[in-house]
């Protein structure tokens, strides 16, 4: 127990500045009032997708919760269920055996929700493309509100993604 | 010529792995992966291909590792009916791979094995073959109905969870459906393929510097083995050299993926017994390792920096001393975390014992990589062809017995530390000169192969080129040979230590649906 507690004490808080939105990144125009936003910038509920990504993108979720990001402290969670989500983190080009789930996942997400199509795959397809296997982009299947390019696209790039989603840019 | 473990016929490929191919008939596969087995060489891989266009009708091929090295069988197979006697009975692992090649060429083994469709679900129907070369790959088939027949389990109390395939973590989609009788698991039965997004039809229509890019995307973690396995597999077929100073950064890049997820699982494993501490602990130091990798070598994780012929950055000499002394910090921090877990009472309770795969299993099943290693299967394909840059390092193969989660951390640990001083070693003393050769051109109908113990276990690459063009390429995961052993694993352990069982394996997805 000494030496967990020492270890803790010793490397302190590592956490650096989350980056401002990027209206760059935003694929639609805000859908949502500024009062939906408010609460969700407060305290904002993520299910991840991986509607059939190489599995790059995942690392850098993984990435994004470590201590150096850490975007609990922004009063972002990721949560188990998409019934419990405000906003859908889906990565990967969508491959046709994914397809008919990634749509279910989006219909059980409350009203109202937001979507982030994570890395070049999610963005275009990337080098997977269209084919009789790959619907390509995750725009081809449920609608994106932000698309965030990479490969993968590094914590950063994420974090910011999901807070330009967030933030209110040009309202309808 | 023949090798001195099989008596029949092969010609030895050019490469840097010891490889050879053999042609036999079909109807000759048992016998010979009869004798195969009997001398206790395990199946690597085992995958189709058209030749409709060649001339001929299909073939099987199976990839068979010997200690002189791999041998590829290929069997032509008809034209009409393409069928061949299965091998799942002599090497279980095979069953999954044979339902994938129905799945994709039609061509069926006639053995009575499991005949269920694999990586096929909804995308098209069945009867149509994406990997057939009249098969365009543009098409798009209307989504037909998803009906799979999962082995039912019956009995007072037993009762069924469906899990998947979008899971409640940050993980790849997948299906388990769990029987159970109150918290004990009486049967795991896995359904993948839900990543099937057609890697292998995408190769065919690429020319081999053009693969390059989509090898290392097959399995994301993993993205330095398969560039180097598709390397290696070019460099065969086109008889390319690449450099020495080269050879010794791609073992630096590989040592160095190989410690990036061993240290994010370690974290995991960790935040899977509630010791949240390990997590953060662990992936700090992997963010530390992540931001070493962009610095030196433009990337996190590594990607597209080994290219046929030879790696796309050099390490100058001040950032190999960088790199040295941020491993040396980073050892020294992993060392104090090991004896953390080492000494904590909850985390070693719920690892010790916790889904074990016993060595004679493992054997027989043909476990590999560092779940083998875990479990008393003595390979590695660093120690057992040591081909350069390894052939001086004597790299030292981590091992245990006891197969359980216990073990897999274990081995993890030896790894990270064997693997830091692996890169040390290379860093110190880079050989001088370029970085990387220009590719020769293939020889009509040349093949090559690739072969690259990573971090999760070994990758094949088998490349058939047609000049410049690929002809037909299987890249071959681990995951393929070690997901059948994770439902022997979670037997009689309770649900909520499934998590913490999967992990302990991290197995890929999409490496394996492809």
């Amino acid at each position: 127990m000494y030496q967990l507690l020492k270890q803790i004490a010793k490397t302190g808080i590592v956490t650096e500045p989350a980056p401002p939105p990027e209206e760059a990144l935003r694929a639609t125009a805000q859908r949502l009032g500024e009062v939906i936003l408010e609460h969700f910038g407060r305290a904002l509920a993520i299910r991840h997708v991986d509607a059939g990504s190489c599995n790059g993108c995942e690392l850098e979720i993984h990435a994004m919760n470590s201590p150096f990001y850490n975007p609990e402290q922004l009063g972002i969670k990721f949560v188990a269920s998409p019934r419990h989500a405000d906003l859908l983190l889906v990565t990967g080009p969508v491959s046709r055996n994914m397809e008919t789930a990634l749509r279910r996942t989006w219909e059980a997400t409350p009203d109202p929700k937001l979507v982030v199509a994570i890395g070049d795959c999610g963005c275009t397809g990337g080098i997977f493309g269209e084919s009789y296997a790959s619907c390509g982009r995750v725009s081809n299947v449920i609608p994106v509100d932000v698309a965030v390019p990479g490969c993968p696209p590094t914590p950063t790039a994420i974090l910011q993604g999901i807070l330009t989603a967030i933030s209110p840019g040009k309202l309808r | 010529m023949k090798l001195k473990e099989l008596d029949i016929e092969v010609e030895p490929l050019a490469g840097a792995m010891p490889a050879f191919r053999a042609s036999i008939e079909a109807a000759e596969l048992p016998e010979v992966c009869g004798w195969a087995h009997a001398s206790k060489a395990r199946l690597v891989a085992l995958w189709g291909s058209d030749e409709t266009g060649r001339g001929a009708g299909y073939a099987l091929h199976v990839a068979l590792a010997f200690p002189s090295g791999l041998v590829w069988l290929s069997a032509p197979l008809p034209k009409e009916d393409p069928r061949y006697p299965g091998i799942a009975d002599i090497y279980p692992a095979a069953g999954r791979m044979q339902r994938a090649c129905a799945d994709l060429l039609g061509i069926r083994p006639d053995d009575g094995a499991d005949a269920r469709k694999w990586l096929r679900h909804g995308a098209w129907p069945a009867g149509v073959y994406p990997l057939r070369k009249d098969f365009d790959a543009g098409a798009r088939p209307a989504q037909q109905p998803d009906r799979y027949p999962f082995v039912p389990v019956a009995g007072e109390g037993v009762h069924e969870i469906p899990v998947g395939p979008v899971h409640a973590g940050t993980i790849e989609p997948g299906h388990f459906r769990f029987s159970i009788v109150g918290e004990k698991i009486l049967r795991l039965e896995e359904r993948l393929g839900y990543k099937h997004k057609g890697i292998e039809k995408r190769f065919e229509s690429m020319t081999l510097e053009e693969g390059a890019k989509l090898a290392g995307r097959v399995s994301g973690d993993s993205t330095v083995a398969y560039a180097w396995a598709y390397a290696m597999a070019v460099e065969g077929a086109t008889g390319t050299e690449p450099p020495p100073r080269a050879l010794a950064l791609r073992g630096i890049l590989l040592e160095l993926e190989r410690v990036a997820n061993h240290l994010g699982d370690l974290g995991y494993l960790g935040n899977d017994v509630a010791l949240s501490f390990g997590f953060f602990q662990f992936w700090r130091l992997k963010e530390e390792l992540l931001r070493t990798n962009a610095r030196l070598f433009g990337h996190r994780y590594l990607m597209d920096t080994i290219v046929p012929g030879g790696v796309a950055k050099d390490l100058p000499r001040a950032e190999a001393e960088q790199l040295v002394g941020r491993l040396e910090a980073i050892r020294g921090e992993v060392a104090a975390l090991q004896s953390i877990y080492e000494e904590h009472a909850g985390a070693q309770d719920r690892f010790i014992m916790t889904g074990q795969v016993v060595p004679e299993l493992a054997e027989r099943m043909g476990l590999n990589g560092f779940a083998g290693r875990a479990s008393g299967v003595g390979r590695d394909l660093r120690v057992d062809y040591p081909i350069p840059p390894y052939q001086e390092l004597d790299p030292r193969m981590a091992s245990h017995i006891r197969g359980d989660v216990a073990a897999r951390v274990s081995v993890r640990f030896e790894e990270v530390f064997e693997s830091m001083r692996l890169i040390q070693a290379l860093a110190q003393k880079l050989p001088p000169g370029g970085i990387r050769s220009p590719s020769a051109k293939a020889r009509s109908g040349a093949s090559g192969v690739g072969w690259v113990e990573g971090w999760r276990g070994e990758v094949l690459i088998a490349l058939e080129a047609d000049g410049d063009r690929i002809h037909r390429l299987h890249p071959h995961d681990p995951s393929w040979q070690n997901w059948p052993l994770l439902e022997h694993a979670v037997h009689g352990n309770i649900v909520p230590d499934f998590p913490l069982i999967n992990k302990s394996f991290n197995l890929s997805y999409s490496g394996a649906d492809l």
